[in-house]
């Protein structure tokens, strides 16, 4: 194999990465951990990929992927096809919007940023399944279930930084 | 305009409508799913498929974690529990001694009715490898499918009591709809009353008990069980017990943590008869259940 053909291989594979990673972390929010309740008020990471990436590797994290994943949680999570995929598309289009106030910003800003989008998806989410199974859902574990979201979230940050440090490389198309 | 003054607009448009499309698509098949629709049925199952060997091993450490905790909590514990399991077994020898008698007595009667014995289930195990939804959907991840002949209405137990059922099934996986999802209606009977109830999911921690009558002396502590009306539900199976009685509702507390099953037994009561005859079988995912109805069988005295 050349080193030209090598060198694409690599570069294909960092591309991949923040897709990667948000399916990981989609599959992570699956696994039954045996704590009472907690699926119930499980943080939603797979929120956490999408925010972090269309923020820092726009490119990478296009439209149609975002749509993809999220129909890809929908089947596995039992939910109608589109639901999740429409909350990434929403949150997708919201952050790519305004990512000029997010880059190069100090965490805190970053973070904050997160802490308005999560609410906001999560009462969407929740009227959306309320609307589609015709019933109110119940909101306090709706509520626990944001605030770990935002509280988790430094650490998923903090993981993907090193993913994207050590794999993906921040040069960005403008 | 020039071409590449043009470009930029048709390119801002271009996207405006791919985002609008595909808002749109989703909300096409957001519908398209509310209405059943086969071939999402049939996808949504392909990637549960495919998904599920991924979580059979990712959910393993987690099952390692687990147990290992066990361990360590009953070395802290083995004295008091040695103790416990001494009186349980001193207790449970009693009974063993009343069971062999009835079983003689049952015999013997049966012999003079020329009884025709009810067919002992069929029991597949499985692990749960995934425990998806959330606040909105409550369903667990099995791995085991169409392929170990597990069939979609299938009642699943852990422990002995009543988990949920089967709701979807894939070749090597299968979605069990907890009994605490909105969707689930289990007909039941309250033991010590004798009355007929649905037990109906809330998407809460604490399925409520649906047409009850309001006269019924219900209270707290008493034990639910399936009672089998309806033909999906074997009769007899442990759902839990009264939890809060009051006025306004009735709701009961699941007898079997439901976060904390890590093992499904998904029962054939062959109730559906359109499955395989037992030959048809492998012999190593079906084993068949010691008791023919292990619930109604456990703990007499209560």
């Amino acid at each position: 194999m050349s080193g030209a053909s090598i060198g694409s291989v690599l570069d294909y594979s960092r591309r991949v990465v923040p897709a990667f990673t948000t399916i990981l972390l989609i599959l992570l929010a699956q696994l039954p951990l045996p704590i009472p309740f907690f699926p119930d008020v499980a943080p939603a990471l797979p929120l956490m990929a999408v925010y972090y990436w269309v923020v820092f590797r726009p490119d990478l994290m296009p439209r149609l992927l975002v749509f993809a994943v999220g129909l890809f949680q929908d089947a596995l999570i039992g939910a109608p096809f589109g639901l999740t995929a429409l909350i990434y598309l929403l949150v997708h289009a919201f952050v790519l919007n305004q990512r000029r106030f997010l880059v190069g910003k100090p965490f805190w800003i970053f973070w904050s940023g997160f802490a308005i989008v999560t609410p906001v998806a999560a009462l969407l989410t929740w009227t959306l399944a309320s609307v589609l199974r015709a019933a109110a859902m119940p909101t306090d574990v709706v509520l626990v279930g944001m605030v770990l979201t935002v509280v988790c979230f430094p650490v998923v940050a903090w993981a993907l930084l090193h993913c994207q440090r050590w794999l993906v490389g921040s040069a960005q198309p403008s | 305009m020039s071409v590449a003054g043009l470009a930029v607009p048709v390119r801002v448009w271009g996207q405006r409508f791919a985002f609008l499309g595909l808002l749109a698509i989703a909300f096409a098949l957001m519908l398209l799913s509310k209405a059943e629709t086969d071939a999402l049925e049939r996808a949504r199952t392909a990637i549960v498929d495919a998904t599920v060997p991924v979580l059979d091993v990712m959910s393993r450490p987690v099952e390692a974690g687990r147990a290992a905790a066990q361990s360590v909590e009953s070395f802290f514990i083995v004295r008091a529990e040695n103790e416990r399991l001494r009186e349980e077994n001193a207790r449970l020898l009693r009974w063993m001694l009343m069971a062999r008698q009835l079983e003689v007595e049952n015999a013997t009667l049966r012999a003079q009715l020329d009884f025709v014995p009810e067919a002992a289930p069929r029991a597949i195990t499985a692990r749960v490898v995934a425990d998806t939804g959330g606040a909105f959907f409550h369903s667990l991840l099995i791995n085991a499918g169409a392929q170990q002949f597990v069939r979609r209405g299938q009642a699943v137990v852990s422990h002995g009591a009543l988990v949920g059922r089967v709701a979807e099934v894939g070749e090597r996986s299968a979605r069990v709809l907890l009994l605490t999802d909105l969707n689930s209606r289990i007909p039941a009977i309250v033991e010590s009353t004798g009355d007929r109830v649905i037990v109906t999911g809330n998407n809460t921690p604490w399925p409520s008990l649906t047409y009850l009558a309001s006269s019924s002396p219900v209270s707290a502590g008493d034990r639910v069980l399936t009672s089998g009306h309806g033909g999906v539900f074997p009769p007899g199976l442990v759902i839990g017990v009264v939890a809060e009685a009051s006025e306004a509702r009735v709701t009961i507390q699941p007898a079997v943590p439901l976060a904390r099953v890590s093992e499904a037994r998904i029962l054939d009561y062959g109730v559906n008869g359109i499955l395989p005859a037992p030959e048809d079988m492998p012999a190593r995912s079906a084993a068949p259940v010691a008791a023919p109805a292990p619930a109604a069988a456990a703990e007499p005295g209560r």
